[in-house]
């Protein structure tokens, strides 16, 4: 009787292997796999593979980890590549005009994260106005037997809530406000059609007429920087920002000094430029409230993210329609 | 009416004391040391009282007040009147309905989502530098959760309304079923309890539901439940509460009320699954000025006699 074959390496390409190839790019700091989601149903290529040289030109699925970047270079080190699997609602580290050039489909994490971000943006917005944060520190310090007196915060009801990006995450922001007794606005690329709130064709305007402004939009070259001093100003000494899109929609360094200088009431932020570093001038400040990018992060929406991304690259090699595919426009 | 003595019993807002000081002869109650003196000397012309959800007209403070007749709350709360001693004396008692209705009910969601998705600890995390080092730990999903609640008057209404835009699913327990309502109705509490994943307490302070949420409920609710109330403290269990937290029995609390505020038990300070705040219900500037206006028009409508406005009495 023959012996059986020896067991192969792990990585080791397996001829009698008939599941697809996936290529996993990652930035080598990310320690964190999501290989486990991967290979029940996909074989996967690393650069540790003995046989990757080979197999990386011929390969036809990238799987990027966000936020390592997708750029021509990589498409180049890549050229069998037809579709790029992200995982991340926002994909602003993969250049989409590149793969748009090359016929390169590509996808994001879809809708899996929407209703944890709309979530987490109402909660940061009732936090700003009831100052929630700040009146859980002043329990805890034990002021409050000592002081009593606590400032009053501002109603959520009857402000006027601009939206700016429209897409999946902001429909739902609106939707939750509504019986909030907000006044919904938004700002979008297009207007919308069977959309019941007023559109601004500028965030200008849209913030001239609103009392809290929520960034929900994608980051792209439009895009960066979005809010500047003449939004800001436009949006008043009363006005708060709610930013849980992406730090680089906003410019940080007007948005501390209009902060400290007292130029708008307050912020809550999930997003920063330059992560994990956030500006200390802010740490001293009880009207705003600070989150370390976890908007999306609860286990219900990484485990609608591990299907997104499973079920878009099921339809990939079967040849069907992608799940949520992001086109460039 | 400037003849009128109007007694506060606490500081409230400076615009309710200008306003009553416009109208009437202000006593303020709280700086004075030698209160039984107070009332004596003052008792004749003393025909109304303002209190608020901390100090009301209770029956030692009505007895000393023999011309007393009309108690105007700057609260929708009355749990701290002595309401049968006003009806048995025709003292007419107002509060602040409606007005506050709103701010309830959005801070009751905001705590809910605050103490899920642990807000309030996360930006301790990033103000202490943490972020450097470690991303923050997954925090558990609002949208879509069972939402319990128990007293569906104005607030608790409210507070579904808003929770059903989050797709959650709505329950509720109230001394009787509300035939017009959609939600499931539990005639008990416990079974609201084992049915919800979010138990949020809005309903009034009376002896029947005082401790309302005790050792039993929370054990019901279990190590995966939160409570929210925005009540009174007197409805939780407070001693039960604590120990439930310290040992897991219950996976959180965002609490507006104690049972002795200003006091809050000092167990709960370390603890990330909850969130504490200081009776801040209906504590903005909107809202502040209306129950004010609502106060004054009440004790206007009384000494002008026309109709009350807003009576409990």
């Amino acid at each position: 009787m023959a012996s059986p074959p020896n067991p192969q390496p792990i990585g080791s390409p397996d001829p009698n292997d008939n599941l697809p190839l996936v290529l996993v790019h990652r930035l080598p700091q990310f320690t964190t796999t999501f290989n486990h989601w991967l290979q029940p149903h996909f074989r996967i290529l690393e650069p540790s593979d003995p046989s990757f040289s080979i197999r990386s030109k011929t390969v036809r699925a990238l799987f990027c980890m966000g936020p390592t970047p997708v750029n021509s270079e990589t498409l180049d080190q890549f050229p069998s590549v037809e579709c790029v699997v992200g995982t991340s609602a926002g994909i602003d580290h993969i250049d989409l005009a590149e793969c748009n050039r090359r016929r390169v489909m590509v996808t994001n994490a879809g809708d899996a994260f929407s209703e944890d971000v709309a979530d987490y943006a109402v909660g940061l917005l009732i936090d700003v106005l009831r100052r929630v944060s700040a009146a859980d520190r002043f329990v805890r310090g034990g002021l409050w037997a000592v002081n009593g007196e606590y400032p009053l915060g501002s109603k959520v009801g009857g402000k006027r809530i601009g939206i700016v990006g429209l897409g999946s995450i902001g429909s739902m922001v609106a939707k939750r406000l509504e019986p909030f007794g907000c006044i919904i606005a938004y700002n979008s690329r297009r207007k919308k059609l069977n959309v019941p709130f007023p559109y601004y064709s500028t965030v200008q305007d849209l913030a001239t007429n609103s009392d809290a402004l929520i960034l929900c939009c994608s980051l792209t070259s439009e895009t960066r920087h979005l809010i500047n001093k003449d939004v800001m100003m436009a949006l008043g000494k009363k006005g708060v920002v709610i930013n849980v899109g992406r730090g680089a929609l906003v410019d940080e360094k007007e948005l501390v000094e209009f902060l400290v200088q007292g130029e708008i009431a307050g912020a809550g932020l999930d997003v920063f430029e330059d992560e994990p570093n956030v500006p200390k001038e802010l740490f001293g400040l009880d009207n705003v409230v600070l989150s370390p990018h976890k908007a999306v992060t609860t286990p219900e929406s990484i485990e609608r993210l591990r299907k997104a991304i499973v079920g878009n690259l099921d339809a990939f090699f079967a040849n069907k329609p992608l799940l949520s595919q992001v086109k460039f426009e | 009416m400037d003849n009128v003595g109007v007694l506060m019993l606490c500081p409230i807002s400076s615009y309710l004391e200008q306003e009553l000081n416009k109208r009437f002869k202000l006593l303020k109650f709280w700086p004075i040391t030698s209160k039984t003196e107070f009332l004596k000397e003052n008792s004749n012309y003393i025909r109304a009282v303002v209190g608020n959800s901390a100090c009301g007209a209770d029956s030692e403070l009505i007895d000393s007040l023999p011309k007393l007749e009309i108690v105007s709350s700057y609260s929708v709360g009355v749990d701290k009147i002595d309401l049968v001693k006003c009806k048995e004396r025709g003292i007419r008692v107002t509060n602040t309905p409606d007005v506050l209705t709103d701010d309830v009910a959005d801070l009751a969601i905001g705590l809910a989502i605050a103490t899920l998705r642990k807000i309030c600890v996360s930006d301790g995390f990033v103000r202490n530098g943490l972020w450097k080092n470690r991303d923050f730990e997954l925090t558990t999903k609002f949208s879509g959760k069972s939402v319990g609640i128990v007293g569906l008057g104005r607030i608790g209404s409210a507070i579904a309304k808003r929770a059903e835009a989050f797709g959650c699913s709505l329950s509720y327990h109230s001394r009787s079923q509300k035939l017009d309502i959609n939600y499931k109705y539990y005639s008990n509490i416990i079974n609201l309890a084992t049915n919800c994943e979010i138990l949020i307490v809005a309903c009034s302070l009376t002896e029947e539901s005082r401790h309302i949420i005790n050792r039993e409920v929370i054990n019901a609710l279990g190590p995966k439940g939160i409570i929210i109330n925005v009540g009174r403290g007197a409805h939780v269990d407070e001693l039960e509460l604590v120990s439930a937290l310290l040992e897991g029995r219950l996976g959180g609390a965002g609490l507006d009320v104690f049972e002795n505020e200003p006091d809050v038990p000092e167990q709960l300070f370390g603890l990330e699954n909850v969130v504490l705040v200081s009776h801040v219900g209906s504590d903005t500037v909107e809202t502040c000025k209306a129950m004010a206006d609502l106060v004054i028009e009440n004790l206007e409508a009384y000494f002008m006699n026309k109709t009350l406005v807003t009576s409990v009495v």
